[in-house]
């Protein structure tokens, strides 16, 4: 079936079998292999994506329901010139990643929360944080940066 | 364009590409012509393995190939190794029953691959994999180790009696016998150590590939160790000579030990694509991971701290029953052998220690390191005995620790059980925890807490640990069956651009980071023109990777004597060009400069000059400004700290909130501030895993995996953790270059007795004195309760 959506921010039209899920769209067809699989449960967050601004795991979101819809992946976050999003910023000055693997979802899920939450506290964030598992950083600089991104992205010092 | 140092905190080279999607992680990566591997694995925990019918199967769509034991067996594949080998106490070698690539005659845990089918999709793979017809014929299981030990136990492997691998000790029982005489107190504790499940964030995968013109093979991998993979799987599994094969470990998400062994799944996969002549890739599923990956701890110990009328340690006495699971693992029977009973000493003058281990097969998953590997079990034991003892003599539980500690003064300290600790100040740890802790306004903190109905306790823990894996000759007496060595090869451009060849492994240590701050102060070189190189056999000399926190003790340590040997040779160049005598040039700041005169070439001069010689005298001095370094430790490192915790108990709903977290830790130098604090607070929250969330449970009948998802394995999560306090203290290290120590583990080893040891304090009230990990709401409730009814039924 034929599934016509807005992928960072250009049309696509992609024609695919009705089961595909959006994060496999993603990995093997498009080439952008930053949203990752790191479960099987939609436990982990490792593959959240934006649909239509709000975060969602692309392990568990067919392709065949994005028609008219808009998705960002962690490669749309950036300027196309290649200037870092200011949640990704915040998450390099402030360590919130070592390996990385979770790093993509993370950030999705972080410029979600800052869009919802302007002025968070950091129980609120650590409460939003339960669908993303990291196993490197003990959350704690995670929850520094994205404390720091969603300042920096409602433009506060 | 600035050279940043020892020290210093630059943000990490490596995170714009994992910031922007652009990692290359083994899974991204896509060859032509791939097809895709799915393993068949055993439902049984136990069960002879009949007839494997794959005709369906290879009638099934897109299906390519299927695979099986037999087909490995009749091509001579080899049995995966095991890398150390242990000595019985009666100098009986360890049983080491051979290990299938794919399972032969039995199947010996749940997840044990049976077949491999090759289609050309991954979907077309896991279909047909239910179509292969495996004849199974169930056996009962052993679960338990206790189980395992009794003699009419059935055998997870027929020529291994009782399933017992090996009856291990280490230490003086007649030195601790006479401190059983002599003691005034005997503190006793029986105690389990749960098994863990590491799951790094990126599932394992693999890719194989051979190239038929060149008779060469390319295995891409999630692996900590590329080197050892190609040199085990090369050399004993497949026969394949190691030049012509070629491993590659890109980017990988985390590794926490679960990454450091040589799997079945590569050697299958590199077999499949020679005998295919396509590339195959095959990526774990997570719930496939919980049964493929190798497990962590998994103990059952008692233990007995003897001590005289003044709270002074006498002597320490451990039997420990350690699984094994089906197999043994690439270091699993060292683990809790070799890297566990040294640890017992801790930062405590213990005069007599003896420590017996046997080590026990099992039909559960084959268990090997887990972050902190065989150190955070040893460091459990003890420092919960102390506190035990520390209640049953009334002596306060700081002070019995003061009173036994090893005075700064006191280092070099050799302990009883083999190792001799370098440096530490333990005290000065405690110290500063008591303070940074405000250990002085808990009562207060805890009055106000009952006033809210809330039992709130307050644990301690002190650890060292042997890192910096590892000095060879002290690693082949313990019976590593190789050295465990670093090289690092500086290759100075003639752009004056470094790259570094490291045999080490990064998967979120951030290397790239800290080895370049660690060539920049020592080449005085711009920080942003150092580039690491790691991760492919083709590009690195060798190494023996990432584990037990020696990427910078030990690679670190290659790293810097190849920067000297960088200098000599630069010396040498500026003394032909500045025609002065080589004793004459000085390296400082960047410069080479003969002494007392203004005469001097820049490194960049140096190095543009080292690639265009036109009267080099070339019997002395040869073009080039590249060298390389081996890098063996004399000993291995001793990083040490003190960790308090304080938590809360909601005695009605067994619930637990940690209130408060400080960890103190010596990891020696510090090169980067930053990254240290990182890697303390995910050790420290695996820890806390494992002592309130953690727990891979087998079924007692089946050995079916029951925590083997998400669901139901609890990960820690960003909501039920505090924010964690770091303060470090500083003792270098007395034998590395830079007085490194190693900080990858400390978190791991000093958590979970911290966390457990409030637990028990939370809970004195009600006469509670031990409670196994992990220490889950369930658990805690059921020994409220079951407090508070003896208490009931006692009046």
């Amino acid at each position: 079936m034929k599934v016509s959506f807005t992928l960072n921010a250009k049309p696509v039209t992609v024609d695919v079998d009705p089961a595909t899920r959006l994060a496999d769209l993603l990995r093997e067809d498009m080439d952008l292999t930053g949203t990752h699989i790191g479960c099987d449960t939609s436990q982990c967050g490792a593959c959240l994506v934006l649909l239509d601004g709000e975060s969602v795991k692309s392990c568990t979101l067919l392709v065949a329901s994005l028609e008219g819809r808009g998705v960002t992946t962690v490669e749309g976050l950036a300027d196309p010139d290649g200037g870092l999003h200011p949640m990704q910023t915040a998450f390099r000055e402030n360590h919130g990643l070592q390996c990385g693997f979770c790093t993509p979802g993370m950030l999705i899920s972080a410029v979600d929360f800052a869009n919802r939450n302007p002025d968070p506290t950091e129980t609120e964030l650590r409460h939003w944080l339960e669908g993303n598992i990291c196993r490197c950083t003990g959350y704690q600089n995670i929850v520094k940066s994205i404390m720091a991104g969603t300042a920096a992205m409602h433009q506060r010092a | 364009m600035t050279a940043i140092g020892i020290g210093q905190a630059p943000k990490r080279k490596e995170d714009v590409r994992f910031l922007t999607g652009r990692g290359r992680y083994v899974s991204d990566i896509k060859l032509h012509n791939m097809a895709a591997a799915f393993f068949v694995r055993s439902p049984h925990a136990h069960a002879k393995i009949g007839a494997i019918d794959s005709s369906a199967a290879l009638e099934a769509e897109g299906v390519v190939a299927v695979f099986t034991g037999a087909d490995l067996e009749a091509a001579k594949v080899g049995g995966l190794p095991v890398g150390w080998g242990i000595t019985g106490s009666d100098g009986e070698p360890m049983k080491e029953p051979f290990y299938p690539v794919l399972a032969v005659g039995k199947v010996r845990h749940v997840g044990d691959p049976v077949a491999v089918v090759v289609a050309e999709t991954p979907e077309q793979a896991q279909a047909a994999a239910d179509l292969v017809m495996v004849d199974y014929e169930p056996l009962t299981p052993v679960v338990s180790m206790l189980d395992a030990l009794k003699p009419e136990a059935p055998l997870v492997h027929e020529d291994v009696p009782q399933n017992l691998c090996c009856d291990w000790a280490m230490g003086d029982e007649a030195a601790v016998e006479e401190a059983r005489q002599k003691a005034a107190h005997i503190a006793r504790i029986e105690l389990v150590n749960n098994r863990l499940i590491g799951n790094p964030m990126e599932p394992r995968a693999a890719i194989a590939e051979y190239d038929r013109a060149r008779d060469h093979y390319t295995l891409y991998t999630t692996s900590q160790f590329p080197h050892v993979v190609r040199f085990l799987m090369g050399g004993l599994v497949l026969n394949i000579p190691q030049h012509k094969l070629r491993v590659v470990a890109p980017d990988v998400g985390g590794g926490f030990g679960v990454k450091q062994f040589h799997y079945a799944e590569e050697a299958a996969l590199t077999f499949i694509a020679g005998k295919l002549c396509r590339p195959v890739k095959w990526v774990s599923e997570r719930s496939e991971g919980f049964v493929s990956d190798r497990q962590g701890r998994d103990h059952v110990t008692e233990a007995e701290l003897m001590l005289d009328e003044n709270g002074k340690f006498l002597g320490l006495w451990v039997s420990t029953l350690a699984n094994m699971g089906g197999y043994l693992s690439t270091f699993g029977p060292n683990i809790p052998t070799n890297l566990y009973a040294p640890l017992l000493s801790g930062v405590y003058k213990l005069p007599a220690i003896f420590c017996n281990v046997k080590v026990v097969f099992t039909n559960t998953l084959p268990v090997d390191a887990y972050r902190g590997a065989g150190r955070p079990e040893a460091t459990f034991v003890l420092e919960r005995l102390v506190d035990v003892a520390a209640i049953e003599t009334g002596i306060d539980k700081i002070e019995i620790r003061r009173r036994n500690m090893i005075s700064k003064e006191e280092y070099p300290y050799q302990t009883p059980v083999v190792v001799e600790y370098d440096s530490g100040d333990p005290m000065a740890c405690l110290d500063k925890a008591i303070e940074v802790a405000d250990i002085a306004g808990f009562e207060a903190r805890r009055t106000e807490a009952a006033r809210r109905g809330k039992y709130r306790g307050l644990g301690l823990s002190t650890y060292v640990e042997a890192c910096g894996l590892a000095p060879s000759r002290l690693a082949g007496q313990m019976g590593a069956r190789g050295g465990l060595y670093e090289s690092a090869t500086v290759r100075v451009h003639p752009t004056s651009h470094v790259s570094v060849m490291i045999g080490t492994h990064n998967h979120g240590q951030g290397h790239e980071t800290t080895f370049a701050q660690i060539v920049s102060e020592q080449l005085g070189v711009p920080f942003e023109d150092i580039d690491i190189v790691f991760g492919d056999t083709d590009r690195v000399q060798f190494g023996m990777g990432t584990y037990g926190s020696r990427s910078l003790v030990v690679g670190g340590a290659a790293l810097s004597k190849a920067g000297d040997k960088v200098i000599v040779k630069g010396r040498k160049i500026a003394a032909h060009l500045l025609e002065a005598s080589f004793e004459d040039i000085a390296f400082e700041k960047g410069e080479f400069k003969v002494a007392g005169t203004d005469r001097a070439k820049t490194f960049a001069e140096i190095a543009g000059a080292a690639y265009v010689p036109h009267d080099y005298p070339l019997e002395t001095l040869e073009p080039g400004l590249e060298e390389q370094a081996y890098y063996d430790p004399i000993n291995f490192t001793y990083p040490g700290g003190a960790h308090f915790c304080e938590v809360e108990i909601d005695p009605d709903s067994g619930e637990i909130e940690l209130c408060a977290y400080t960890a103190v830790d010596d990891v020696g130098t510090i090169i980067n501030p930053m990254i240290v604090e990182g890697q303390l607070h995910g050790g420290i929250v695996q820890g806390i895993g494992q002592a309130l969330f953690e727990h891979g449970i087998y079924d007692e009948e089946t050995g079916q995996l029951m925590s083997g998802s998400f669901m139901d394995y609890c990960m820690p999560r960003a909501d039920n953790l505090p924010s964690i306090t770091i303060s470090p203290q500083v003792t270098a290290c007395a034998h590395t270059p830079m007085g490194v120590k190693g900080c990858g583990e400390c978190g791991t080893i000093g958590s979970p007795a911290a966390v457990i040891n409030a637990v028990v304090d939370a809970l004195k009230p009600l006469g509670i004195t031990h409670v196994d990990m992990p220490a889950t709401p369930n658990r805690l409730w059921a020994i409220i309760r079951n407090a508070q009814s003896t208490s009931i039924a006692a009046e």
